[in-house]
């Protein structure tokens, strides 16, 4: 079985449906991120901008990501392009509700003192607020990344591609090494994805914030 | 009339025919009820069985610290699999056969975490202080687990309940690829069929059972933490 699995993984079309697969995560997380860091940065200073944002987050756990995909398909059509605007619609809520939790997060008493040391509002956001929201903003584009990972395997129920394709195609065929090649390539995928953005997201974490972390513990 | 938009809202509207109430009349005892019930069943179950599980390895790793790390990292690891990737290997294994079965140990491996998680943060949230008056009045460690740190845990353990249910429902719907039954088969049959009635039944009761059964879910953890409900106003 391993080695039909692997004979599988040799396929031309392997790694036209892993880069498929990629492409469509990343491009979908980067337009959801050019989309939702500004919005929370743009409602950072109002209840109403906190509000919206919750609700957008609630609603978004709420909506079944295939609700999403499957109804793309009536609206925008087969293919690609229509499986990037569902998954952007998918991954823009995790982010924009961690962005905006975190960047009203930071202490008031924090701005204050910064204010009190001369620094102006665009030096507060980008010296002060950003940093300290950073783990948090990042712990948001995480779980969106991850989340669009998953949902990417979805694309290929609305001819979006990916390695969906390959457990369709399994499935639909009874081929048992195909089915598993494709879902284990998607677990792998998806377990990278995870590992990869938690180191990205120690990496952004401003050292004090560490130590006061450790010191807290 | 001849404003173009309205002539081109009329097309989106009436051409494609996005929902055909015809259809959902004729077929809603049929076709739209049971998936609905199913869905209920699966997403039930699957958190019911769940429970029953995470419960006890919860309260076992907040007792000791050392099987927490590791029962994170594998409940974590489950977590991040795929639903579609994780039913799919779900039935590679020998004897387990399509249909509502791997659909259920699928999404309790999903809650698995959330709810293991929640457990372990309810009770740690209980104050030492309060277990040390417990003991000082007499009560034994059971009777302190299930009449003083349970009941306290509880808020939090229904939160992760909540977070559970809500993801659950949502996964449940992919359930309908490999005959798990639920709305999501309506979901699938309707792009099969290229009918988009079917794929907005499905989506919108499925978002409609995720929000009820959050909001249901809110209001019994409000319930049970009165205290909070106090010091709030």
């Amino acid at each position: 079985m391993l080695l039909e699995i692997l004979e599988v993984y040799a396929r031309p079309d392997f790694p036209e449906k892993l880069w498929q697969h990629v492409l469509l995560s990343l491009a979908a997380l980067l337009v959801a991120i050019a989309i939702a860091l500004p919005v929370a940065l743009l409602i950072r200073n109002t209840r109403l901008g906190a509000a919206i944002a919750i609700n957008i987050g609630n609603i978004g756990r709420a909506v079944p990501s295939l609700a999403i995909l499957a109804l793309a398909l009536p609206l925008l059509g087969i293919g690609f392009a229509s499986a990037l605007v569902a998954l952007t619609a998918l991954a823009i809520p995790p982010i924009l509700i961690n962005a905006s939790t975190g960047l009203r997060e930071v202490s008031k008493d924090v701005i204050d003192a910064a204010r009190g040391m001369g620094l102006s509002g665009g030096q507060i956001l980008s010296r002060i607020q950003l940093p300290i929201a950073a783990p948090v903003i990042f712990a948001g584009i995480r779980t969106s990344a991850v989340q669009t990972v998953a949902s990417a395997t979805l694309a290929t129920f609305i001819g979006g591609g990916g390695l969906g394709d390959l457990i369709v195609e399994g499935y639909s065929r009874r081929g048992p090494e195909i089915l598993l090649a494709g879902a284990l390539a998607v677990a792998i995928l998806a377990i990278i994805t995870e590992v990869g953005f938690g180191a990205l997201e120690r990496a952004f974490t401003p050292k004090g914030l560490k130590i006061a972390q450790k010191r807290g513990r | 009339m001849s404003n173009p938009t309205v002539l081109f809202l009329q097309d989106v509207l009436q051409e494609p025919k996005l929902i055909d109430w015809e259809w959902i009349g004729e077929n809603f005892w049929e076709d739209i009820v049971p998936a609905f019930q199913g869905h209920i069943f699966l997403s039930f179950v699957s958190v019911a069985v769940a429970l029953v599980i995470a419960l006890p390895v919860g309260i076992f790793s907040a007792r000791y610290r050392k099987v927490y790390p590791p029962v994170t990292f594998v409940t974590g690891i489950l977590y991040s699999i795929p639903s579609l990737a994780l039913f799919a290997i779900l039935i590679s294994i020998p004897g387990v056969a399509i249909g509502p079965a791997p659909v259920i140990i699928a999404l309790v491996a999903y809650s698995l975490l959330i709810l293991i998680r929640n457990t372990v943060a309810g009770l740690d949230s209980v104050p030492p202080e309060t277990i040390d008056a417990a003991r000082g009045m007499g009560l034994t460690d059971r009777q302190i687990l299930f009449r003083v740190e349970l009941p306290l845990a509880l808020p939090v353990i229904v939160a992760g309940i909540r977070i559970a249910t809500v993801t659950i429902i949502g996964i449940a719907t992919i359930g309908a690829y490999i005959n798990g039954g639920g709305l999501g088969q309506l979901i699938f049959d309707g792009i099969s069929r290229q009918f988009p009635t079917m794929i907005i039944a499905g989506a919108v009761l499925a978002t409609a059972l995720a929000i009820i059964a959050d909001l249901l879910l809110l209001a019994l953890e409000r319930y049970l933490r009165p205290w909070a409900r106090v010091r709030r106003t």
